[in-house]
């Protein structure tokens, strides 16, 4: 897996609560067999008008939003679905830093699988960022997952609370499997009092 | 062993810890892997890219259920990105030495219906799946909840996952359902009470007395969608109402007394507690219809569809607005005025026997509405034989109902089963996400009582007044 360690990208704000795994990747792409190549379907049935040409509403398709990094929306993201396709869709378009007051558990863990950042802060603090990104054009954030401080240009920082687990291993870029595999032996113990 | 007092949940996890550590995330042992065509094929490809192998391929079970057409199995499936994916599954599942029950088998049906059906499914297990509806199993006092593919692969690779330990958090239902409340009702109107994430964080765990009278299948229907409220997972003592469920099914132990032992220490202790305890009046729940573009956006029957302006907070207001303008529907109609064009009874929701006698019985004697196109899709093979063996076919065939096979069909709409875009649909499944049955669709969410009443009337009904 890539390290995260800190990351400095053009915001996007999506204005909307509950957002699901359906919206992020609707159903008609998860037949493909590849893990890559689902940016180009993010958020499909919104970005797209009836005859598949881009919806010049949508908030992604804004011409100051492109080149985007860092998501920042309201709260429940990534609920509903398992589908892991939603995390690789938003990585494989661009993203590397999601921000909202919550996300869905399955989502939020899939995040960390795909070295995405997920950053919970207070509804409050999400909406001064809303503001801060309607006041400034070509807005930034830096997230730094070492001091744990999200950061702008305009003297905005704020600390944010990360598992220490999970920042670890986003720190350190590492492999689940390899690492379960190092206890091996554990797993063969348990089998074997499973069975006696 | 410890003797302080513990809930089911922590029983299970304890007994799956395969190594803690401080700073660690817990590596948990699971039981039962189940697999599917769709978030499957990545997580294989990985396995063989790392030259790994499968650690137990007996503890996974592996069935074509996503996006399988519903039509005759004899018919090629005309969707080649699907016929890749379920084509993938097959050679996947021959190469690793999985258990595949494929097309043509009568077992192959909707994982979640196939795995307690075939007594896979049994108390205190952990169960896994690339699936968020895995929280079905936990009907069974399972420790069951869904897992993105990269999670499917490490199941594959270690039979383990890593995991955080969640916090519980108990709903309990005091009392007894109304006559014509359903599980589905119960289990809409929690949702609606605790919001979409209100069990975000937590596993829960279903008590009370209203829980306790509820048939197998019908606790399956609850836990089922106990995603819908934020939690992973929900589970349900198990009692004898479980045991005489299991008794005698294919996959159950062969010592089924023994295990019954084993299955009664599961129970939550007296005294032990949860971080969070809710508590509500069955009696209060009447039969539920969802009115907007999320499963805590639900109402009884017999109210009006609510206005934006009905919502204190701002970002439920702004919601609700959406939802409303997406569905078409201005706010304030009564339920039982709303016109629907399609019915469709199925899913892990409600595709299992007993939903399918409710809806029967409901189209006893009428006829589906000309306007309206209804179909049934039986949970697996084997529900559909037995509803065919019970005569049920004939009376849904009979009022006007397309019969289908076995799938998830228009629950997501993967396959051929979609809605047309303004099309409003009553639906036993289990999300009303904008799309999720068909782009432009409209979901509202039912019991199977409910959306058979509704096809026939061609409106949404109170089905405590049908005769």
């Amino acid at each position: 897996m890539k390290k995260f360690t800190t990351h400095t990208g053009l915001v996007v704000a999506m204005d909307r609560a509950n957002v699901d795994t359906d919206q992020i990747i609707p159903k008609q792409f998860l037949k493909r067999i590849e893990r890559s190549g689902f940016g180009e379907f993010l958020f499909w049935d919104w970005a797209k008008l009836e005859d598949d040409s881009p919806n010049p509403e949508f908030e992604l398709n804004r011409p100051e939003a492109q080149g985007a990094s860092v998501l920042i929306t309201r709260r429940n993201f990534g609920c509903g679905s398992s589908r892991e396709h939603a995390p690789w869709a938003l990585e494989d378009f661009g993203f590397r830093v999601l921000i909202a007051p919550s996300f869905a558990d399955i989502f939020y863990n899939n995040c960390f699988k795909n070295s995405m950042l997920p950053i919970r802060l207070s509804e409050q603090l999400i909406e001064d960022l809303f503001v801060r990104a309607n006041q400034h054009p070509d807005y930034k954030l830096t997230a730094d997952l070492e001091s744990c401080h999200l950061t702008d240009s305009h003297g905005l920082d704020i600390a944010f609370e990360v598992d220490p687990i999970r920042r670890h291993c986003l720190l350190e870029g590492l492999d689940d499997i390899g690492m379960t595999l190092e206890h091996e032996d554990k797993i063969t113990a348990y089998e074997l009092k499973m069975v006696s | 062993m410890t003797t302080k007092p513990r809930n089911l949940f922590e029983k299970i996890w304890d007994q799956h810890i395969v190594h803690a550590e401080e700073g660690r995330q817990t590596i948990l042992y699971v039981d039962l892997h189940l697999v599917h065509e769709v978030t499957s094929p990545q997580a294989f490809e990985a396995l063989r890219l790392s030259g790994r192998t499968v650690r137990r391929p007996e503890r996974t079970l592996s069935t074509v259920d996503h996006n399988i057409p519903t039509t005759d199995r004899n018919l090629p499936i005309v969707d080649l990105t699907a016929k890749r994916q379920i084509d993938t599954l097959r050679a996947n599942c021959k190469e690793f030495g999985v258990t595949l029950y494929d097309v043509h088998d009568p077992r192959q049906g909707i994982v979640h219906v196939i795995g307690p059906e075939q007594g896979y499914t049994q108390p205190g297990m952990t169960i896994v799946c690339g699936d968020s509806h895995t929280s079905t199993h936990g009907a069974f006092g399972a420790l069951a909840f869904g897992i993105g593919t990269s999670e499917v692969e490490h199941v594959l690779a270690t039979q383990t996952l890593l995991q955080d330990k969640p916090h519980t958090l108990e709903l309990r239902v005091d009392g007894s359902l109304a006559a014509g409340v359903t599980a589905k009702d119960l289990v809409l109107y929690l949702i609606g009470q605790i919001t979409t994430e209100g069990g975000t964080g937590y596993c829960v765990e279903f008590t009370g007395e209203a829980i306790r009278a509820l048939s197998m299948e019908n606790r399956m229907t609850v836990c089922n969608m106990t995603i819908e409220g934020g939690a992973r997972a929900g589970l349900i003592a198990p009692d004898e109402i479980t045991y005489e469920y299991l008794r005698g099914r294919p996959f159950a132990p062969k010592d089924f007394d023994a295990a019954i032992q084993r299955w009664q220490q599961l129970p939550t202790d007296t005294g032990a507690s949860y971080d969070k305890s809710l508590h509500f009046d069955a009696a209060q729940i009447g039969p539920q219809v969802t009115w907007g573009t999320n499963p805590g956006h639900v109402s009884a029957v017999d109210s009006r569809v609510p206005k934006a302006e009905d919502f204190t907070d701002a970002t439920d207001q702004k919601t609700a607005a959406g939802a409303l303008k997406y569905m078409g529907l201005a706010g304030g109609e009564a339920f039982q005025d709303i016109q629907i064009d399609r019915v469709f009874i199925g899913s892990c929701t409600n595709a299992r026997i007993e939903d399918l006698r409710a809806a029967a019985q409901v189209v006893k004697d009428h006829r589906v509405a000309d306007h309206i196109s209804a179909m049934v899709v039986p949970g697996s093979g084997l529900v559909k034989k037995q509803a065919e063996e019970e005569g049920l076919a004939d009376l849904f065939q009979q009022a006007g109902f397309q019969w289908r096979e076995a799938g998830c069909s228009m629950c997501l709409a993967m396959n051929p089963d979609k809605l047309e875009s303004g099309e409003r649909c009553a639906s036993t499944s289990n999300r009303n996400f904008e799309g999720r049955q068909g782009k432009g669709g409209r979901t509202h969410l039912v019991s199977p009582a409910m959306a058979a009443a509704a096809a026939c009337a061609g409106h949404f009904v109170d089905i405590r007044n049908w005769n």
